[in-house]
């Protein structure tokens, strides 16, 4: 055990916590102004991969594939925002967690038939692979860094959108009252499927990158979308600083739970028994941890009280 | 003096800077409708929350019937004997009218950890139940749906919850809301008779039904009481005309 | 307008008799179909009791399901491989006797169930259904690093399960066995409904404030609500891995919970014959539209989209129409 290997996971943790936090910020938006809850959220994050595959195939351009990643998210988003997603505002969550349940059905199937069952890969361009040696003389993937980075830039964005322009002041009001904003001609169904498509995009986004690093395929969106609710429930529901304080925390938990679980319990256990049920243990880390905050604080670290 | 059946002491809420109640001491005393008047905002919901649990006094104290009920919860208080009426009725609307009024009697007369035995067979609660119905005038409509009734009979049934229960003291949140002439008038005759089973709290609106059935008056003021006394000395009081009448005047 | 008791009449005589004829025309997979539909209609029936008659929207049912088939699962390996399931203080045998793994299935998703209530109905409503679905993901990670029982392979059993008096293996002996507790269950389920118990959890879901003013506290009744469904789910689990002779930690996923939840909203929530309905249409539909082709996700996704925005009260609120019978 060193600290390089330490500072090591630590990076992977983060990058990992912060694409989460691209699905998590695009829920809990969509959650917080819409009050819709959006099973199909980790559908929009496949699209954006297989759009980013297809389009990198073709062009052999990894920018020009997130540009299409997003593009292709944010579509299929308003399609189904204008579709399907506007008649549920009103309605119960059940209907909303049943219909956009059914939308995962449509979205894999459709996704498996044009593309098949077999995975595809997308390339991390050259410019962006290798290790680069860190300062301490750590040596890390580039990529990884490189997702770190476009994370934290997204993060920052969002944080300005939300505090500083026009349309982000029309989200904080629409988060705290509907009818307002109405009231003061704000054209709520634009706004509505802006923010969807926002959402959208930023799941495509993550999408695209993190397929770069796993392979492409159907049903790839669906543990991630879990994960980010994992993250929502830590960080409070509405709450962009607590998707991104939430995800970090789960990126973090998960992947350093996972190697030094293990490696605490050969401490005094037999090496194979502590491997065996110190990954057993790490698999259910996050989820202790979600239980731990929710007993502590039922809304999440920076949910309103209710 | 006979020892109050329901005392406030002290109560405190603030919301950040509002302070919706300010020191609200309050008593109701046995078989008295005491009413509690004032105009909108003036912190009279928050009161209720404060005194049947669903909100948490800042500081203060409740007792009923001597017992200290500070801190306890909404159950714990319906359990010792308030027996709260809601401004908005609160019924299950699927269901029908004598399974609302006898939820009222569940945990008075039976046990609701009962699986396997239909609640309508229990002869004990469904007379309950059917008793409260027919003071209240609403026998006829026992197995008509929620859903169904018209407003002034979700009114009269909201009250009938409560009497199956046969609390120490009601805590009536505007029973006459939204009921016509003729539905008020029959509520105020059976609120007459009701303090002498257990004294009313009756927060109202109506101003005819109130200076009808009080016994005394409390004004609530920007969250404080100005004023109480019964209904003739709440008639003369200067500060009242000033705070409160003098708006409707 | 259909009397929605003709309907569930009609619904449950129609579960005997397609396997009744299957017999006669000696069609044995005909069989397995209708006892699948039957333990998946159980499995729903068990949700049902959170969601339709206390509100809970559980999308963490496969917690149950796959407790229940692991039960199963790990008492019937340990049993056919002649190791002991526990050599401590004591001696834990595995088993082959159905009623005693139905037993170990139903207690111990009843105390899953009672551990990941007590944490989600801590706060409720959209909060809800995110955490019982993570407790979900959960046990599905948890069963995949499990290498002891199978990890991601799952468990086989050779043989199915014995019960007392009864040749299992003959496929309309299991069907029996399943449709009956159905048929338990169900009026269990008819009971409950109509109880104090349930007149109190009916308040609890729609009107918690007035529950709490009569002095019933909503969030123990719908925890024992929510107990109660798990165990019903965690029973069909254990049916269903003894139809398959198989486990995998598939009973554990989303799907599964998704799926679950489906059968109730084809049939109709809160409907007690819903469950049942909805799972036989469910496998019907799988059958018919699986066989012609390999993408019928995509047409179920579609069913259930239109049904959720145009046709409220799932196919028993369109026979028999939109009110809950209450006598």
């Amino acid at each position: 055990m060193t600290t390089l290997l330490i500072i090591e996971q630590v990076l992977n943790g983060l990058q990992f916590g912060i694409m989460l936090f691209l699905m998590a910020a695009g829920l809990t938006l969509i959650f917080g102004v819409m009050g819709l809850i959006n099973l199909a959220h980790g559908s929009l994050y496949m699209v954006g991969a297989f759009a980013a595959a297809a389009v990198a195939g073709l062009t052999g351009s990894f920018v020009l594939a997130l540009m299409a990643a997003m593009a292709a998210a944010a579509i299929a988003g308003v399609l189904v925002e204008t579709v399907v997603i506007r008649r549920l505002y009103a309605a119960d969550h059940l209907d909303q967690v049943l219909a956009t349940f059914a939308l995962i059905l449509i979205f894999s199937e459709g996704t498996r038939w044009v593309f098949g069952s077999f995975p595809l890969f997308l390339n991390i361009p050259a410019y962006l692979s290798g290790p680069i040696t860190l300062p301490g003389g750590i040596e890390y993937p580039l990529y990884r860094l490189f997702l770190i980075g476009i994370g934290l830039l997204v993060a920052a964005g969002l944080g300005l959108l939300i505090t500083r322009t026009r349309i982000g002041i029309q989200i904080r009001a629409g988060e705290n009252d509907r009818e307002m904003i109405a009231a003061l001609g704000v054209d709520i169904s634009r706004l509505y499927t802006l923010v969807f498509a926002l959402g959208a995009a930023l799941a495509g986004l993550a999408g695209a990158l993190v397929g770069a690093i796993q392979s492409v395929q159907v049903g790839m969106g669906e543990p991630v979308l879990i994960l980010a609710f994992v993250v929502i429930v830590i960080g409070g529901i509405g709450s962009i600083k607590g998707a991104l304080i939430g995800s970090i925390l789960v990126g973090l938990t998960d992947t350093l739970g996972g190697i030094f679980l293990p490696q605490l319990f050969k401490l005094f256990m037999e090496p194979a028994t502590a491997q065996t049920s110190g990954s057993a243990l790490a698999s259910m880390a996050i989820y202790i941890l979600m239980a731990a905050v929710l007993i502590w604080r039922p809304t999440g670290l920076f949910g309103a009280r209710a | 003096m006979t020892d109050p059946v329901l005392a406030t002491y002290n109560l405190n809420k603030s919301f950040g800077a509002l302070k919706a109640t300010d020191d609200v001491s309050i008593d109701v005393r046995p078989r008295e409708i005491h009413a509690i008047i004032g105009p909108n905002g003036a912190g009279k919901s928050t009161l209720i929350g404060q005194i049947c649990g669903g909100l948490a006094s800042d500081s203060g104290r409740v007792t009923l019937a001597g017992q200290d009920l500070t801190g306890t919860g909404t159950a714990v208080r319906a359990k010792a004997g308030i027996g709260r009426t809601f401004q908005i009725s609160q019924l299950a609307m699927d269901d029908t009218v004598l399974q609302n009024v006898m939820l009222g009697a569940l945990n008075i007369s039976s046990s609701p950890w009962r699986f396997f035995r239909p609640a309508l067979a229990d002869r004990d609660l469904r007379d309950k139940a059917e008793a409260a119905l027919a003071r209240v005038g609403i026998a006829d409509l026992d197995h008509m749906q929620v859903a169904e009734l018209s407003h002034g009979q979700r009114r009269l049934l909201e009250t009938a919850v409560a009497l199956t229960r046969a609390p120490k003291v009601f805590v009536m949140d505007e029973p006459m809301a939204g009921l016509g002439a003729d539905g008020s008038k029959a509520l105020t005759t059976l609120l007459d008779g009701l303090r002498q089973e257990a004294p009313i709290l009756l927060v109202e609106h109506d101003m005819d039904a109130v200076f009808a059935l009080a016994d005394r008056i409390s004004v609530l003021v920007y969250g404080k009481i100005i004023a109480t006394g019964t209904t003739a000395q709440i008639r003369a009081s200067q500060a009242v005309r000033d705070a409160y009448l003098g708006d409707e005047a | 307008m259909i009397r929605e008791s003709y309907l569930n009449t009609f619904v449950l005589a129609l579960l005997i008799a397609v396997p009744a004829w299957a017999v006669v025309a000696n069609e044995p997979f005909t069989i397995t179909l209708a006892t699948r539909a039957v333990i998946f209609a159980l499995a729903a029936t068990g949700l049902n009791i959170a969601l339709g008659l206390g509100g809970m929207v559980s999308l963490g049912h496969a917690v149950f399901f796959g407790i229940g088939g692991y039960a199963m699962g790990i008492l019937a390996h340990h049993a056919q491989t002649y190791t002991p399931l526990m050599d401590g203080l004591f001696l834990i045998e595995g088993t082959k006797s159905m009623p005693v793994i139905w037993l170990v299935a139903m207690v111990t998703s009843g105390i899953a169930a009672l551990l990941i209530g007590l944490v989600s109905l801590r706060t409720g409503g959209v909060y809800f259904i995110m955490i019982t679905l993570a407790f979900g993901q959960m046990f599905y990670y948890f069963s995949i690093s499990w290498a002891t029982y199978g990890g991601e392979d799952g468990l086989s059993i050779y043989l199915r399960n014995d019960f007392p008096g009864l040749n299992t293996l003959v496929p309309i002996n299991f069907f029996a066995i399943c449709f009956t507790i159905l048929l338990i269950v169900l009026l269990l389920n008819a009971l409950i409904a109509k109880s104090p118990f349930g007149l109190a959890l009916n308040a609890a879901r729609q009107v918690p404030q007035r529950a709490e003013a009569v002095g019933l506290n909503p969030q123990r009744l719908k925890l024992v609500a929510f107990v109660i469904s798990g165990v019903i789910t965690g029973l069909a689990g254990a049916l269903f891995a003894d139809l398959n002779r198989f486990v995998s930690p598939t009973m554990f996923s989303w799907q599964t919970s998704g799926e679950i939840m489906i059968f109730i909203i084809l049939g109709g929530v809160a409907r007690l014959c819903g469950p049942v309905v909805g799972a036989v249409v469910f496998v019907m539909l799988e059958h018919v539209l699986g066989d012609l082709s390999d993408y019928w996700h995509i047409y179920l996704g579609v069913l259930l989209l239109l049904v959720v925005m145009f046709v409220r009260g799932g196919i028993v609120g369109l026979i028999a129409g939109k009110h809950v019978a209450h006598d």
